[in-house]
């Protein structure tokens, strides 16, 4: 674990309840024990498909929704223990989020300029002259025309409504963004321009993200790491370079081998069957043997703990247990 | 000699009312299906992919469309000018369609079997339990387990996908020629795509039907369709065999579109991306809509709209600069 | 090949769209351009002017009682002729015009406001959204009518109360129709940004909930100025309104019951006034609806 990492994430747990069932509510396992970090100026790509949780994760991680376990740390503060609010307010400015669908991230009645410099508005102390001052240089940072602040989002295409979304999450000069999905609502050639924006930015201000997002092609243009989420649970956290080479879960591989390329001739393998399980009653056991091509007897049985396998790498996986192993959960052994 | 093509689309044209006028969604398209065929539509949005499909049956509003100009020729008849009865026998029967969302493409308050055997009592007159049992034979087809049990179910039990498996069962219910998938998976979860990819594959195989699939996403054409189009603000720009699609793009926007593909192999640097943005369908461009963000245009580009020429045997391309003897990149 | 603006961005070469020419106000254009608003909005607006204008349109008192020409039907002295009491029965419609629209407007306004605030509020605090909406439902359980009449009774018949009786009954409706849309708005993106960004409770239901979920308000408050106007008249008619000799439509219609055969344009023409001015209101929210919702999401 980096000694100077901006986000710590441990043994993260999310349940909602979800109706009830014979007077009790039935709670809904969207996270389990998940753990991670990111440093600064790094980018972790945060993987999965519907039910993985992440979403969650990351608007845990930015403190609209509190945690049923486990502890998130950002900038040296824990905004989920007794002093949550206080710290939570502490780094309220260094934290931001980008939002998935363009066209729901921006008020229609305001006019763009206001939606960038809300975030400024609420944090105050800044004269009007400054505010206004400041909304023309993020608009020129994300390559908008300065006279965009007048108008209104309708006038704007999904690819550069994003872009405004964008310069709204810089007004405050954050440390680390939480990206939640930024590109997935946009055409193919308006991605490349948002994907290269977001890491142009990254390399001039030293910006930190949490990137979510299922479409892994995507993921490993702009994530130095990557974390594989299904069904609540980190099931792989490795360097880009090696997990797109060498998988080591099923369940990585499997995404991966399913995602189409663009290779007429490409010779794939099978393709995995099943779906994702109900998360309010999951398998027991590691929640993907149900579909795994190499469960084995003890993976209806014992659930897998996160760890490192390769160094640098951790893995959830019965497959990849040496005897001697480095356990990076503190947690007691269940 | 060539046997006549399943479905044939002639300079089709098509136009919507707004606020300012008539606006022309998709303009002299032309392509031909034939049977049996396994061709994919590619295009972002504003293409005029999905208008073109919702054309070939005549599923746009009428008060608020119109077709300019084209033919869409299907068994002697123009599909745009038959009687409307002509036309609801097609639908679902000869010619079926599957949409994208399918969280909506389900009526919520009916079963299952009550989605699947409306298609079959009404194109085939099937009695309410014999319209079950093929019920339950669509859903094995369609490869959802314990078919018996979740025929009777409403969809908002079913997943994403299964809900889309129960569209195609009732799109091939009645064994079309051709099924129209629009962006059938774009809504789903990726091991799913690949799930529903290969049935609609086997399907076609199975059924000898001839199957149109749209969609945006480069790799999913690549690796379902046998030929290619790719269709850019309403007009198609190219039209070649998959292989040599991939191989030797010719269209600049659909090597651009494959630049910005960003690629699960190789070089993992900074994405390339075609600089400007697609241009809205009322927005007056002279000559070629794509020339304002092409690298190579010239000024022929702009002086007309070019034509869609062959510039070898089954490839067509729109673009002046390209389609010239010897010009081909 | 035509230039995109090209500048160069602190963060590279950027290639910035030179945004569209701006087409302002879409919406009022395309609420100018709906026939039935145009419609509505002529009717209203040519009675408002008439109650507004009511003293240059006819110079008369409206309380001016000249017994010798009781009864009179309508003539060119007295285009909508005179009542028991010889007073002008346009001049009386044109100021009874004056009262009931101000009536109409207040109540419309009173209780959007009011049930603006109760909506976004039972829609932002849980913890308050039961009892509010129960009191709601509670107040929504009597007809208009009904309590309209207690209130007035309680508090003694003038505009005062006839105002605030019809407010209280309509407020509710517009509280369901806020806290519907409310709830749907506040979980959208652009909300949740707000709260991410520590905005504070008031803010967000001010900046943010309110602005957006006043659409359906606004067409429900021309509905409600129309039924306030009938409203009223139904009051006065019962005599528990506006009191004589002020004159309201509702009232100069109470009057003119007693000599409905002999004198039917008392009651005409304070009819048709009521009945046009509900006409175009109708009309105008109409025209309001068909343009602020399913446009609105077509927009961009």
């Amino acid at each position: 674990m980096a000694a100077n990492a901006l986000v710590e994430v441990r043994d993260l747990d999310m349940a909602f309840a979800t109706g009830r069932a014979g007077g009790k509510p039935m709670m809904q396992q969207v996270l389990h024990k998940v753990s991670f970090e990111i440093g600064k100026g790094e980018t972790l790509g945060l993987v999965g498909e519907s039910g993985s949780g992440k979403s969650t994760a990351g608007r845990i991680l930015v403190g609209l929704y509190q945690p049923t376990g486990g502890s998130v740390r950002l900038f040296g503060r824990d905004i989920t223990g007794p002093d949550r609010r206080s710290n939570l307010a502490a780094v309220r400015a260094r934290l931001q989020f980008v939002f998935q669908d363009p066209h729901a991230a921006l008020n229609p009645r305001m006019r763009v300029g206001e939606s960038i410099a809300e975030p400024i508005d609420i944090a105050g102390g800044r004269s009007r002259r400054d505010r206004s001052d400041r909304v023309r240089e993020l608009l020129e940072m994300v390559g908008l025309p300065r006279d965009s602040a007048e108008r209104f989002p309708h006038e704007f295409s999904g690819g550069q409504r994003q872009r405004i979304v964008i310069a709204r999450a810089l007004a405050l000069q954050p440390g680390f963004i939480v990206c939640d999905e930024p590109v997935s609502a946009l055409d193919v050639s308006m991605q490349a321009q948002i994907v290269n924006l977001l890491m142009d930015l990254q390399a001039k201000f030293g910006l930190s993200y949490l990137f979510i997002a299922h479409d892994l092609a995507v993921v490993r243009a702009i994530a130095h790491r990557v974390a594989v989420l299904y069904a609540g649970s980190i099931v792989e956290v490795a360097p880009k370079a090696e997990i797109y080479a060498q998988p080591q879960h099923p369940y990585t591989r499997a995404l991966l081998d399913a995602v189409p390329r663009a290779d007429p001739f490409r010779v794939r393998g099978p393709v995995i069957t099943g779906e994702v399980p109900s998360l309010m009653a999951p398998p027991p056991g590691c929640r993907f043997h149900t579909r795994c091509p190499s469960a084995m007897g003890r993976c209806s049985v014992d659930v897998p703990r996160l760890r490192e396998t390769l160094p640098g790498r951790r893995t959830s996986c019965h497959l990849y247990e040496p005897a001697s192993s480095m356990e990076l959960s503190d947690h007691v052994e269940h | 000699m060539t046997p006549a093509p399943l479905v044939s689309i002639d300079d089709l044209t098509v136009q919507f009312r707004t606020d300012r006028g008539w606006t022309t969604a998709v303009e002299g398209v032309s392509f031909d299906i034939g049977e049996g065929d396994c061709l994919g539509v590619v295009g972002e949005s504003g293409s005029g992919k999905s208008v073109t499909a919702l054309s070939m049956l005549r599923l746009h509003a009428r008060g608020t469309s119109r077709f300019a100009s084209g033919v869409v020729r299907y068994a002697g008849k123009d599909l745009l000018r038959a009687p409307e009865g002509d036309l609801r026998a097609i639908r679902g029967r000869d010619i079926a369609m599957v949409f994208q969302d399918p969280m909506s493409s389900l009526n919520p308050v009916l079963t299952i079997c009550d989605q699947i055997s409306e298609t079959l009592r009404l194109h085939q007159g099937m009695s309410r339990a014999a319209a079950r049992g093929r019920a339950i034979e669509l859903l094995d087809l369609v490869r959802i387990a314990d078919a018996a049990r979740r025929v009777d179910e409403y969809p908002h039990r079913l997943s994403g996908g299964m809900r889309q498996r129960v569209m195609i069962a009732i799109a091939i219910a009645c064994r079309p020629r051709l099924l129209i998938a629009d962006e059938p998976t774009t809504a789903l979860d990726v091991t799913i795509q690949a799930q529903i990819l290969e049935l609609l594959r086997d399907l076609r195989a199975e059924l000898g039907m001839a199957v149109m699939l749209i969609s945006h996403d480069l790799g999913v054409i690549a690796e379902f369709a046998k030929r290619v189009i790719v269709m850019y603000a309403g007009r198609v720009v190219e039209d070649a065999p998959v292989d040599v699609l991939f191989r030797r793009p010719v269209h600049p926007y659909t090597e651009g579109l494959m630049a910005s593909m960003p690629s699960l192999e190789g070089d993992a640097a900074k994405l390339y991306s075609i600089p400007g943005r697609i241009p809205d369908p009322d927005e007056a461009i002279a000559g070629c809509r794509f020339g304002p963000r092409c690298a190579h245009a010239e000024p022929i580009c702009r002086a007309a709209m070019p034509e869609l020429v062959a510039i070898e045997e089954n490839h067509r391309v729109r673009c002046a600069p390209r389609s010239r003897p010897g010009g081909a990149g | 090949m035509t230039e995109l603006s090209v500048g160069a961005g602190p963060v590279g070469p950027i290639v910035s769209p030179v945004l569209a020419p701006r087409r302002r106000f879409m919406l009022l254009r395309r609420l100018l351009a709906h026939r039935s608003f145009q419609i509505g909005a002529i009717l209203v607006l040519a009675l408002t002017i008439a109650a507004v204008f009511a003293p240059l349109i006819t110079g008369i008192d409206p309380s001016a009682m000249k017994v010798r020409f009781r009864f009179r039907p309508p003539s060119e002295a007295f285009p909508f002729g005179t009542d028991n009491f010889g007073r002008d029965i346009l001049t009386r419609v044109l100021y009874g015009g004056r009262v009931s629209l101000w009536i109409g407007l207040v109540v419309a306004a009173l209780s959007g406001v009011c049930g603006a605030a109760i909506g976004v509020i039972a829609a932002q605090f849980r913890a308050l959204d039961a009892p509010l909406m129960r009191l709601m439902d509670a107040l929504m359980s009597f007809p208009a009518i009904l309590l309209a009449l207690g209130i007035t009774a309680a508090l003694g018949p003038r505009m005062e109360s006839v105002i605030i009786a019809l407010t209280v009954a309509y407020v509710p409706a517009g509280a369901r129709i806020v806290r519907a849309s409310a709830l749907v708005v506040r979980e959208l993106d652009y909300v949740q940004a707000a709260r991410i960004a520590g905005a504070s409770d008031v803010r967000i239901m001010f900046r943010h909930i309110l602005p957006n979920s006043v659409g359906p308000l606004l067409v429900h408050m021309t509905f409600v100025f129309a039924y306030s106007i009938l409203a009223e008249a139904a009051l006065s008619f019962l005599g528990v309104g506006v009191q004589p000799p002020t004159p309201s439509w509702g009232n100069i219609i109470a009057e003119g019951r007693d000599y409905a055969t002999e004198a039917w344009w008392v009651m005409l023409f304070p009819g048709l006034g009521i009945s046009i001015a509900a006409l175009g209101l109708n009309l105008l929210g109409d025209g309001l609806r068909d343009v602020l919702d399913p446009r609105l999401k077509g927009a961009g």
